[in-house]
């Protein structure tokens, strides 16, 4: 809606729609050029720590599939009909040349799919790196902390075997510094986006976040001022919309036009969690003792910058689908997000057979539920193309909240 | 599983019983009983997941345990499945997602009638072995809004190049140190005697011992067993309430000495209809049964003369076959490399290994994947396997699709068809030597 010529945002708003778009890794390509004998590790969602990559030298890339843009032919032939559609993208463009100039790939423990996709990797590209992180579902930091420093150290080490810097202190105490302001630029133009939602619309705001996907930390940031510049300078105005925080989408992600869609029919995005590996940790990663406070509870020394990726996971993670909630109410999180952001409803919106968001959403729709707070749900594919349908469920939604407050 | 029992031999109409199975069904029916006082009795009771579990610990402690997994696939084979499920759809449960879990969602909320007829006890504690499995820890979320009982979870690390390291090792060791254990005792109310573990742990020992010599048996021509639908009676007591146990000891043992003595008589393994009378397919077999059509799919198998020589599924609970066994000498330690052992923790390239094992050791004809919609942990990859264990062995693949307990996904005919197909490929393939 703002892109039109003479959008002050637009040239940011342009370079991020073609980084989101850059399917071929052009981006990466381009890097590599200009950092000879540097690797490119890609990660799978949802979560791996960009600044160890970083601190070695690497770039991090994320790998979030083939959306709407890639035609599935030897993929499919991989998995079947019941398997979500993330992998069979991943492997299309594996085989396909696209995912070449990685010199490796993570693939995090975020549910079995993605796991086992890390387990065909191995077999598909045998020459190629490929490491599977286990991030901890126990959150103690001596008994899930150290496990997870240790799983990360390992990682370093082995990445380094093939060719990256050795693992230093200070690079990932530089590294971490640069995630902790991009981080901080994402969460600006958040709080942007929840303030006017016109002026940063859900769909921009995702194609700068995706953006980083193929950018340093340092690059991230600077496209995302850049935008967050012209999108100040912007006249806008405010719709009669309802905001709402959309969920389940943390891994396969939805095609811009359905993020589009659910804007075009009455909803202001205020909250989501399209891009949640660069939102796993709330809030800055520590760099000292003094900034981790008693987190790392005498397991951990964020003094050590590879503890202190630990302990920001461990106390700082974000509650989503991927990670056990033991001792908290399930949905608790959820319903103090909808109050700060002062959203109206959630939208579920969870890709097929997504074991994680599906198995999740009765426990949040019931925890919604006793708090009155109004919801819909729809599943999608990275490669949907037609919409109407959540269109007319999410206008019926908007209009039933505008009007009465409640879902239809 | 001795409902399984019970089914089969209903099913199997004038189909002789092994002694074992009898005994079998002594032990578990004794059991369920034993759940369905646990309340009356101050027995605790604790919910856990069988790949993974700590049974000897939990005995030792002396408690119940309760496996949803095995309460859902009992579900399934009387039937019960397809209603639980419903019930847990309309709760808003995706159909998507695994039908174990909305058949265990689906018999909570119709009172927790157990397989026996008696209804389960509600858990004191649940015990989540997160072992090779992602959907156990919602499972787990999910029971602990329904019941409000607290939760223990061991975190048991993937195993992507089928190696255990000494740090995944020590990650486990001091869950079960430091929280696990600690919070069995809490609800047990008495401190874990580890002499009384060690000597379970030995119990256990001597069992898997026993379980191998029968798997091992298979090597023979026919086979003694079948490994996959004869092989889910075989695993019963080990992957649920009795490793650990006398009881056990003693029903391997059985078991053990009724395979030698069949294969002492060249015989085969009997059938849901009773012996089968020539082997003709020796079949390894990926993935789990389904349970609504258990008998109509063994059936497809033993018309044809097709017996499984070995499986993985019953692999899911343990994997003694390489020599891995429970050792009383360091208990924990080997409770940590059972639980980062079970099958589906290991990663693709170890299955594969230990598939392409399973084909050259016991000589098996052909490769079946037996893919279900629920379990993502199995299926994810499954047709990459298929290739990949072709390209090595050069034995033929074969692959059909169910579900565990939603019997919308059994297509009688159409499995059937395939698996038809697959036999005379496999015909045609020996006829012209390729075999």
């Amino acid at each position: 809606m703002n892109s039109e010529i003479g959008d002050p945002a637009g040239a940011a708003l342009e370079r991020a729609t073609t980084l989101t778009d850059d399917l071929r890794l052009d981006a990466v390509r381009r890097w590599k050029e200009a950092h000879p004998g540097s690797l490119a590790i890609g990660i799978l969602p949802v979560y791996a720590p960009r600044p160890l990559l970083e601190a070695l030298g690497c770039l991090a890339v994320g790998v979030q599939g083939g959306g709407d843009q890639l035609d599935i032919i030897r993929g499919d032939s991989y998995f079947q009909s019941y398997i979500c559609h993330i992998p069979r993208s991943v492997v299309e463009l594996g085989l396909d040349g696209g995912l070449d100039p990685l010199d490796g790939m993570i693939f995090p423990s975020t549910c079995d799919v993605i796991r086992n996709l890390g387990g065909m990797w191995r077999l598909l590209f045998p020459d190629r790196y490929t490491a599977y992180l286990d991030l901890p579902q126990n959150f103690d930091p001596a008994l899930g902390g150290r496990f997870y420093a240790g799983e990360l150290r390992r990682i370093a080490g082995e990445i380094h075997g093939r060719g990256a810097l050795p693992l230093d202190r200070d690079a990932l105490r530089e590294a971490i510094r640069r995630e902790n302001t991009r981080r901080a630029a994402l969460a600006e133009m958040d709080d942007m986006r929840r303030r006017e939602p016109s002026r940063v619309p859900a769909s921009e705001a995702y194609r700068v976040a995706r953006a980083g996907s193929v950018l340093s930390a340092e690059e991230h940031t600077a496209l995302i001022r850049e935008y967050l510049a012209g999108a100040r300078e912007r006249r806008v105005r405010a719709y009669d919309n309802v905001r709402v925080v959309v969920l389940g989408a943390f891994c396969e992600q939805p095609p811009v036009g359905l993020i589009r869609t659910l804007e075009k029919a009455g909803c202001d995005l205020v909250d989501d969690d399209f891009q949640l590996g660069f939102k796993t940790v709330s809030g800055p990663i520590p760099l000292s003792r003094e900034e981790a406070g008693d987190a790392g509870g005498g397991a951990l020394d964020a003094d050590d910058p590879v503890d202190a990726l630990a302990i920001a996971f461990l106390k700082w993670g974000a509650p989503t689908a991927t990670r056990y909630i033991g001792a908290d109410e399930k949905g608790r999180d959820l319903v103090e997000r909808v109050r700060k952001v002062k959203a109206d409803g959630v939208v579920f919106a969870a890709a097929s057979f997504c074991d994680p968001a599906l198995l999740d959403q009765p426990m949040l729709e019931k925890a919604l539920d006793e708090a009155g707070i109004p919801h819909t749900g729809f599943k999608y594919s990275e490669n949907s193309a037609q919409h109407q349908t959540i269109r007319e469920q999410a206008g019926a939604f908007s209009d039933a909240v505008k009007l009465w407050g409640g879902a239809p | 599983m001795s409902t399984v029992g019970e089914s089969r031999a209903a099913q199997a109409g004038k189909a002789a019983k092994d002694a074992s199975q009898g005994r079998q069904k002594e032990m578990i029916a004794r059991h369920y009983t034993r759940l369905s006082r646990a309340k009356e009795e101050g027995k605790k009771v604790v919910y856990t997941f069988v790949p993974g579990n700590l049974v000897e610990v939990i005995d030792a402690l002396g408690m119940l345990p309760v496996l949803p997994e095995i309460n859902a696939l009992q579900s399934g084979m009387r039937g019960r499945s397809a209603a639980y499920i419903a019930e847990a759809e309309r709760m808003g449960h995706s159909e998507d997602v695994c039908t174990y879990v909305k058949c265990d969602i689906g018999m909570m909320l119709g009172g927790n009638v157990g397989p026996t007829g008696e209804t389960l006890p509600e858990p004191d504690l649940l015990l989540l072995s997160y072992t090779g499995c992602f959907t156990f820890m919602k499972w787990f979320e999910l029971l602990k809004e329904a019941y409000r009982c607290p939760v223990v979870m061991l975190h048991v690390p993937y195993q992507p190049t089928g190696i255990i390291t000494p740090e995944a090792r020590e990650y486990v060791v001091k869950q079960l140190r430091d929280e696990v254990v600690p919070a069995l005792e809490k609800v047990a109310g008495r401190r874990l005697d580890m002499d009384d573990l060690r000597h379970r742990l030995a119990l256990s020992a001597l069992a898997e011992d026993d379980l191998v010599a029968v798997w091992e048996s298979a090597r023979n021509r026919p086979s003694p067993i079948d490994g996959y639908f004869g092989g889910v009676y075989y695993i019963g007591p080990i992957f649920t309430a009795f490793r650990g146990t006398e009881d056990a000891v003693l029903y391997y043992r059985e078991l053990r000495s009724e395979v030698e003595e069949r294969v002492r008589r060249g015989e085969g393994p009997t059938g849901p209809d009773g012996p089968i009378p020539e082997e003709r397919y020796r079949l390894v077999v990926e993935g789990p049964p389904n349970w609504t059509s258990f008998f109509d799919f063994w059936r497809m198998f033993s018309r044809e003369g097709a017996v499984v020589v070995s499986s993985s599924y019953t692999r899911v609970g343990g994997l003694y076959d390489d020599g891995f066994r429970h050792s009383p000498e360091a208990p924990f330690e080997s409770l940590a490399d059972y639980c980062m052992g079970c099958y589906t923790n290991l990663g693709l390239p170890s299955r594969i290994d230990m598939l392409e094992r399973a084909i050259r050791n016991y000589s098996a004809d052909g490769f079946l994947v037996n893919s279900v919609k629920s379990c993502n942990s199995f299926s994810a990859g499954q047709l990459l396997m298929m290739r990949e264990l072709e390209r090595r062995t050069g034995v033929p693949g074969g692959f059909v699709e169910s579900d565990l307990v939603d019997p919308r996904y059994f297509g009688k005919a159409n499995i059937e068809n395939r698996l038809q197909s697959y036999f005379q490929m496999l015909d045609a393939r020996r006829n012209r030597g390729y075999a």
